[in-house]
């Protein structure tokens, strides 16, 4: 029971990350009716923000310490990041620890205008081309960015940590019942799980409740029809790839701290999230959510040891296996509707 | 009276057809004569550098072709000479290779066998490369191992820690100067009995291919030759990130250590995974929770920051050994890069100068007088010890090792001994390995002298 439950939690914030990131593509394709490959790429850019604003709160001047050497026998040159030396050492230690929160603030408008350059530059230029052709276009894109992250921050993971307060696991055995140790769970995951179910809950809301949502979502059912009303509905669709581009930008800013970021990152959320979109059903945004946190889930149980020593392999491709039976069961994906990508 | 046509001597001139015809091939190789298909010709000798220079790995390779670079710089007379001066052999005296200015090409590995392959094809066939030595990776060593055994030059290995790339896969033209997981395990259990004691209980989390087999497979025995005990050996799939959903179990399984057999970005993952989740501030059988990482990369570690401190793995050599030929190293490599060097860069350092050296003393650099130079300083050496050897024929990474917990600097000629006797026994790997450094990775810095 203890290492179900365990498992559950375990899905749920790798569920998490899949729901945001097949949100945002929902989001896309919904609208503007592009596939987006170059999704994963803004998951990973955005974790680099979270990088970025460690590495400018770090921004140090040298000071040589004469009583310690380095390794070729020289004085050392020890840092001094100029925060610390502007607010002091334990304010200035306290600002560089908060850096993964403190990048969302950054990371917003980055990713709003980064989404804005991408649609606006390039993939606009791809509405009226085949699928195939605006696949390819931004896998290709999604290629270049990874190779410019790497050029600027190298191929190696960046150790980017958690607030110091975050540190460390919860017992939820405990307050459960069980013994001590049988339920731990990662405080950041758990900050994690919330920072999405908060995200998740305000791009629903942000389409719900307000004229703006309201717009797009009839412009999702009838873009034609819209546009006579007199609506410039491809203002509205640009935005919200902007939004999306945010979304996926702040998925990875908090991920940070839970995998090391390297600059391939996104390759490896990519065809798990397409997979989540397609089982949850093309176009279907509360179907991206419940498929992302249904597969994280299933995924987490499949890698259990019990399981994997009656199948094994199973951890593999337990995600493929599911989308391959919900597919011939349900053609259109758990919520899809009818009319999307037939005709 | 049968008819038959199977008459002796027609069975005996077509066995004989078909097997020169079966032998043809390896006739027109450079193995089987003295003059060879890229024997170096005009006034160069050209090495090919073959290293992951895009790929996860493309940092680890940016410091193998720093040293590479270095290594042909110390060849060709420039530079302060390096490690050349600290060899016992004085053959090599900055005048290149056998007179001839030494030159190079590289290749990106990308860590995939077959891109390397091709990579490594191409510096043979068309730049006319007469060594391939680099990679990151078992897979890769393999396999461009095989690739320049059909094509007749020597390789010199990378990083590769795999029993299987001088064991079960073997060429007779491949060297290896990197440790291997038999080594890593024979070095740290030792050092792992004394910091943990005997009466542990050990959880094993592998990376599932050819080299995780191996190191689990070395360490388990290693360890359980010591009185742990192995609750579970889980293999994670290499291309999993996200280790959560198979480190949550490890506390309630009644382990009270966590072997990571993983290298790279799973390395870096699962052991910020596992740190996340707070094993090692956990008592388990009236124990502190202990990880393990047997196999340590300074260069990844980078990645997984302050997680590595007070963590235990072996390393094949480290920029704070005080031996000559260490520092003379780590000093040109500091003052031309400005940090010090990782042991990739090491072993491709040490890997190009031996070549050189063997070369040189042999007057002919094709591969078998190469082979028969090497086998020369064993007489009885066969294939399966090879790998002693390379650090047998200079004195250059002399360093201190952990002999069975106790520091001792090792004499060189220790490893002809061992083979001699792993000779004999025919086992997969020699018995020489109980000396290794083990590190404890406080800070990133490790103190190989601070293990105990």
């Amino acid at each position: 029971m203890d290492a179900i439950i365990l498992q559950i939690l375990n899905g749920l914030d790798k569920g998490s990350a899949y729901a945001l990131i097949a949100l945002g593509l929902t989001l896309i394709f919904g609208t503007l009716g592009v596939v987006n490959f170059a999704h994963g790429a803004l998951f990973m850019i955005g974790a680099f923000c979270a990088v970025t604003v460690q590495r400018i709160l770090t921004l140090s001047y040298e000071v040589v310490d004469e009583t310690q050497t380095d390794f070729l026998g020289n004085p050392l040159k020890v840092k001094v990041p100029y925060v610390e030396s502007w607010f002091g050492p334990e304010t200035g230690a306290a600002i560089i620890d908060w850096a993964v929160p403190l990048a969302i603030l950054f990371a917003i408008p980055i990713m709003i205008a980064i989404g804005f350059i991408m649609e606006r530059g390039l993939i606009k230029h791809f509405y009226k081309r085949p699928h195939a052709d605006q696949i390819l276009v931004t896998f290709g894109l999604a290629i270049v960015l990874q190779e410019v992250i790497k050029y600027f921050y190298g191929a190696n993971p960046i150790p980017t940590g958690a607030p110091d307060v975050f540190r460390g696991s919860f017992d939820f055995g405990v307050l459960l019942g069980f013994d001590p140790n049988a339920i731990i769970y990662p405080y950041w995951r758990l900050v994690y799980f919330s920072f999405a179910a908060l995200i998740i809950g305000g791009v629903f809301a942000f389409l719900q409740f307000t004229t703006f949502g309201m717009v797009v979502r009839a412009g999702m059912a009838d873009r034609e029809t819209v546009g006579l009303l007199g609506i410039n509905i491809d203002r509205r669709f640009t935005i919200m790839f902007g939004l999306a581009a945010a979304v996926a930008g702040l998925a990875g800013v908090m991920y940070a701290p839970i995998n090391s970021p390297n600059y391939h990152m996104g390759m490896d959320f990519l065809v798990l999230s397409f997979v989540v979109v397609v089982v949850g059903g093309m176009g279907s945004l509360p179907g991206a959510v419940l498929a992302g946190f249904l597969l994280g889930i299933l995924e987490s149980f499949a890698s259990m040891n019990e399981v994997k020593s009656i199948l094994p392999g199973i951890d593999q491709i337990i995600i493929y296996l599911v989308a391959i039976i919900i597919l011939l069961t349900r053609p259109r994906g758990l919520m899809g509707r009818k009319g999307v990508m037939e005709d | 009276m049968s008819k038959s046509n199977f008459t002796r001597r027609g069975v005996l001139k077509t066995g004989a057809m078909s097997a020169g015809g079966l032998a043809l091939p390896t006739i027109l190789t450079a193995a089987s004569h003295a003059g060879y298909t890229n024997a170096p010709t005009g006034s160069t000798v050209t090495l090919g550098f073959n290293v992951p220079q895009t790929g996860p790995y493309a940092d680890e390779g940016a410091d193998e072709l720093r040293a590479y670079e270095l290594a042909v710089e110390h060849l060709n007379g420039g530079g302060d000479g390096g490690m050349l001066s600290t060899f016992s052999s004085k053959e090599l005296d900055g005048s290149g290779i056998l007179g001839k200015k030494v030159e190079f090409v590289t290749g990106d590995t990308q860590t995939k066998s077959d891109a390397a392959r091709a990579s490594a094809k191409s510096m043979i066939e068309k730049d006319g490369a007469v060594m391939i030595t680099g990679g990151s990776s078992s897979g890769v060593a393999v396999a461009v191992q095989g690739l320049c055994q059909e094509a007749g030059v020597i390789f010199m290995a990378g990083l590769t820690h795999s029993n299987d790339t001088t064991g079960k896969d073997k060429k007779a033209n491949g060297f290896r100067h990197f440790f291997n997981a038999y080594m890593s395990a024979a070095a740290l259990a030792p050092v792992l009995q004394k910091l943990y004691g005997s009466d542990r209980k050990a959880y094993h989390l592998t990376a599932d291919y050819t080299w995780g087999w191996t190191q689990e497979e070395s360490i388990a025995a290693a360890t359980e030759a010591m009185g742990w005990e192995t609750v579970e050996k889980v293999k994670t799939p290499l291309a999993a990130t996200d280790f959560s959903s198979y480190i949550a179990p490890v506390l309630n399984s009644g382990a009270d250590v966590l072997v990571l057999n993983h290298y790279g970005g799973n390395m870096v993952n699962s052991l910020t995974n596992a740190v996340q989740f707070g094993l090692r501030e956990k008592q388990v059988n009236g124990k502190n929770f202990e990880i393990v990482v047997p196999l340590y990369s300074r260069l990844m570690a980078k990645g997984a920051g302050e997680n590595v401190k007070g963590i235990h793995g072996s390393t094949n050599w480290h920029w704070s050994l005080q031996d000559e030929g260490s520092k003379a190293f780590v000093k040109s490599f500091g003052t031309k890069y400005g940090f010090p060097p990782s042991q990739a860069a090491h072993t491709c350092y040490v890997q190009t100068l031996l070549y050189a050296d063997a070369a040189t003393r042999q007057a002919r650099s094709t591969p078998v007088a190469l082979r028969k130079h090497w086998k020369g300083l064993n007489s009885t050496v066969s294939a399966t010890a090879r790998h002693c050897i390379a650090p047998t024929i200079t004195s250059a990474s002399k360093m201190f090792w952990w002999c069975a917990g106790k520091k001792t600097q090792h004499p060189s000629s220790t490893f002809l001994k061992w083979s001699k006797s792993h000779l004999r026994h025919r086992s997969p790997m020699p018995p020489i390995t109980r000396c290794l450094p083990v590190v404890n990775w406080d800070h990133v810095t490790p103190a190989h002298n601070r293990a105990a």
